[in-house]
């Protein structure tokens, strides 16, 4: 039956990240964006509202809640309002725990997850992305291949968050051709992580690049063993978690130059009440409301567990337009006070820009 | 709990109503878009048998299913389906008790008739409190003297069949919006009289009147809403603010008819490109994308976010949720959405696109309509500014 309405749970769980995010995450984004560091309080209390491990099962030390992608498109969207930078680290080893929940072996899921149940924030990544201009997820440059009972991983990755920090790195690969991904434990042999990348906007999300230079890993770390990942899949699921945090980022640029467009006035009245701004944000209301219905609709179809590429690729692509156009949107209504860093519209569309590029750094 | 399901009744609706449409509508649909001013007896007669089969009576999802899948099947021939529609609305949002059984029950009797909704004038479009026609009481009765353009199913309403109109007519007016009133004027009633059918772009098969009124006399029971004209406090635009919220129940109705349309078109494409054996790659990055695949999912996606804005609008009407935002969103959504994607897909088929061989050119002039009817994109953008502002039609006019 058709709803529109989150659960009574869902509810209480937005209204908890929208003040998390409000009380905390809003209060330090500008500085953090600035010196590209995030507080660790903001990281930890995060944690301790346990979006990453909420839905591990008790077995994994988990408290054994019940993962839903709709849920963790509503967390994600709350979270990039208060800051994309800061959501994305908090979510970061979703990467790892997720595709480990869903298509990890039995051991994969007894040696892994266990150590995201406790009190400490745990960093994991994952690495897709690759240094090229027409990089393209499903043919991947970065090989994977059996040599013995070990996997010897090459080529190079970016965009990889956390990279340095991350005690685990889930690493994808293709093998003869078919995408997959290997788990690799921080200080694997053959693994070089690069600085900090410089990117125009998510400034204080430390991401990285790599080198695998024959990277070798024990066979056993193949993500689902004999059978192998579902690739799609994942990347339906990051599709829907990048959308959700478009529409969050965008959310917080309507709001914004909603307010700014109420108070600042200029021949006598306040800008909004001139159509040519009025028209903006009603355009603006519009695309991030659609945005986030096609958001939540692939997201159930996630949770249905039935194949969401349709779906997802088309919020993706509408997704990321979306942020830009509202986000840019946002600046050209502050006008002159849009460019300055001392509001924060020109920091959104900084990242909102971000979108058409980000693949794989986030999943639901 | 937030759901994508479509219910069994639903599915059951939209199965119904597709296979009415490739059945009694696609076969028709160029005839009657060439003969304009001509009826489709036969369907009519046979939607008619039907009634009740066909879902389209009430303003829940399974109608507004119901409804895309007919106008997928053809727009003008939609509207031709006989029923209260518009008229019928008004009278379901501000008519009493008595004048919902006095009104509408003719709709399920005896002969196929339809309702109308007579507001625009020559002088006033989407500034409806602009309007002229004026209402006099006259003891026992309203005296009715104006002229109504643009009446959609006015003739058949009003000539054809034992239907009903609801005209806006002021009732003073020193008083502005407060004194606009509506009225149910009956077929038959002397006075009134269709004089014009206009010659249209699209949706031909269906009929726009010009209706006369000349001293059209009207009991005095067939005003919908109070005959106050209240000037000092806030209510003071409430029967302006009756017409208003017909709009919130219908305008999302209206989207679903657009959507059919959008779909029209867009299955056309995506069947032509099929049989051509070439293949939309939903997943690829998009500078991988060739600028035909990245125009077909740009369609799909605009297609699918105004399904889902137009869905929500319904939806809360259904759950008695206040969704003036909401179906105004929808509506100005989806006006725009299906004109682009019918234009967009007449440019990639080509001469498929252009040639009256094909449906397609029909669904682009059909579709437009969408973005003009019960509130143009920019009245409807109008209401969203102001209601995410939170400013009056004084604040922001």
């Amino acid at each position: 039956m058709i709803s529109f309405s989150p659960s009574e749970e869902q509810q209480m769980i937005v209204n908890v990240v929208k003040q998390f995010a409000t009380d905390e995450m809003r209060k330090v984004y500008r500085e953090a964006d600035e010196s590209g560091e995030i507080p660790a309080r903001i990281i930890d209390t995060a944690w301790q509202l346990g979006f990453v491990y909420s839905g591990i099962p008790e077995e994994h030390g988990g408290p054994g809640g019940e993962h839903s992608a709709i849920t963790s498109s509503l967390i994600a969207e709350e979270l990039a309002w208060g800051d994309l930078s800061m959501a994305m680290h908090i979510l970061c080893p979703t990467l790892v725990v997720f595709p480990v929940l869903e298509m990890g072996t039995e051991e994969q899921k007894r040696e892994y997850l266990p150590a995201f149940c406790r009190e400490k924030y745990k960093a994991a990544t994952a690495a897709l992305m690759e240094p090229r201009f027409n990089f393209n997820p499903h043919s991947l440059s970065t090989t994977a291949r059996l040599n013995g009972s070990d996997y010897l991983l090459s080529g190079e990755k970016c965009y990889v968050p956390l990279a340095a920090n991350a005690d685990l790195l889930l690493v994808y690969a293709a093998e003869n051709g078919s995408n997959q991904g290997f788990i690799l434990e921080k200080g694997a042999s053959g693994l070089e992580i690069g600085e900090p990348e410089k990117n125009m906007g998510i400034k204080a999300l430390a991401t990285y690049e790599l080198a695998l230079k024959d990277c070798r890993i024990p066979r056993e770390n193949r993500l689902g063993g004999e059978k192998g990942c579902a690739f799609n899949r994942i990347m339906n699921c990051s599709r829907v978690a990048l959308s959700a945090m478009a529409v969050g980022v965008a959310r917080a640029a309507f709001e914004y130059s909603r307010d700014y467009a109420k108070e600042r006035v200029a021949f006598g009245e306040p800008i909004a009440a001139r159509q040519a701004i009025a028209f903006m944000l009603a355009e603006m209301a519009i695309e991030v409301d659609a945005a986030r219905l096609m958001t939540w609709e692939a997201a159930w179809k996630l949770d249905q567990k039935e194949d969401t590429t349709k779906e997802a690729s088309l919020v993706k692509m509408y997704a990321d337009d979306m942020a830009v156009t509202v986000t840019d949107r946002a600046v050209q209504i502050l006008g002159g006070h849009g460019y300055i860093r001392e509001h924060p519209v020109e920091l959104w569309l900084r990242n909102g820009r971000g979108f058409a590029t980000f693949d794989g750094m986030a999943i639901v | 709990m937030i759901d994508f399901e479509l219910t069994p009744e639903e599915e059951a609706a939209v199965k119904v109503a597709h296979k009415a449409a490739e059945e009694l509508f696609r076969p028709i649909s160029r005839y009657y878009d060439e003969h304009e001013h001509e009826s489709p007896q036969e369907l009519i007669d046979t939607l008619w048998e039907k009634r009740g089969e066909v879902g389209m009576l009430g303003l829940n999802l399974a109608a507004a299913l119901g409804i895309e899948e007919l106008c997928w099947g053809d727009a003008g021939l939609m509207l031709c389906n006989p029923g209260p529609s518009l008229g019928g609305a008004a009278v379901w949002a501000s008519g009493t008790p008595e004048q919902r059984t006095r009104f509408l029950k003719r709709f399920t009797e005896d002969k196929p008739k339809w309702g109308a909704m007579a507001m625009t004038e020559a002088g006033c479009g989407s500034d409806t409190s602009a309007i002229t026609t004026t209402a006099v009481r006259d003891g026992d009765e309203w005296v009715l003297n104006g002229e109504k353009i643009f009446v959609t199913q006015g003739k058949r309403a009003l000539e054809d069949s034992d239907g009903i109109v609801v005209v806006w007519a002021t009732v003073d007016k020193s008083a502005g919006r407060a004194g606009m009133k509506s009225f149910v004027v009956e077929a038959g009633t002397p006075g009134m009289r269709v004089e014009k059918l206009e010659k249209k772009l699209g949706i031909r098969a269906s009929d726009t009147a010009t209706v006369i009124f000349e001293d059209c006399r009207i009991p005095y029971e067939n005003i919908l809403g109070s005959p106050e004209v209240r000037t000092l406090d806030k209510t003071k635009t409430a029967g302006f603010q009756k017409a208003m919220a017909t709009f919130d129940a219908t305008r999302p109705i209206v989207a679903a008819q657009a959507l059919g349309v959008g779909r029209a078109a867009l299955d056309f494409v995506k069947e032509t490109l099929e049989r051509e054996g070439i293949e939309i790659r939903y997943g690829l990055p998009r500078n991988k994308l060739s600028a035909l695949e990245r125009d077909v999912m740009d369609m799909e996606a605009h297609y699918k976010a105004a399904k889902l804005l137009t869905l929500r609008a319904i939806w809360m009407l259904n759950q008695g949720q206040p969704n003036n935002l909401e179906a105004s969103m929808a509506k100005a959504k989806t006006g725009l959405a299906v004109t682009r994607i019918t234009q967009k897909a007449v440019e990639l088929m080509g001469p498929l696109g252009y040639s009256r061989k094909y449906l397609l050119e029909k669904w682009m002039r059909d579709a437009k309509i969408n973005d003009i009817f019960e509130g143009t994109g920019q009245i409807n953008m109008l209401v969203v500014a102001r209601r995410v502002l939170g400013y009056s039609r004084d604040q922001l006019k």
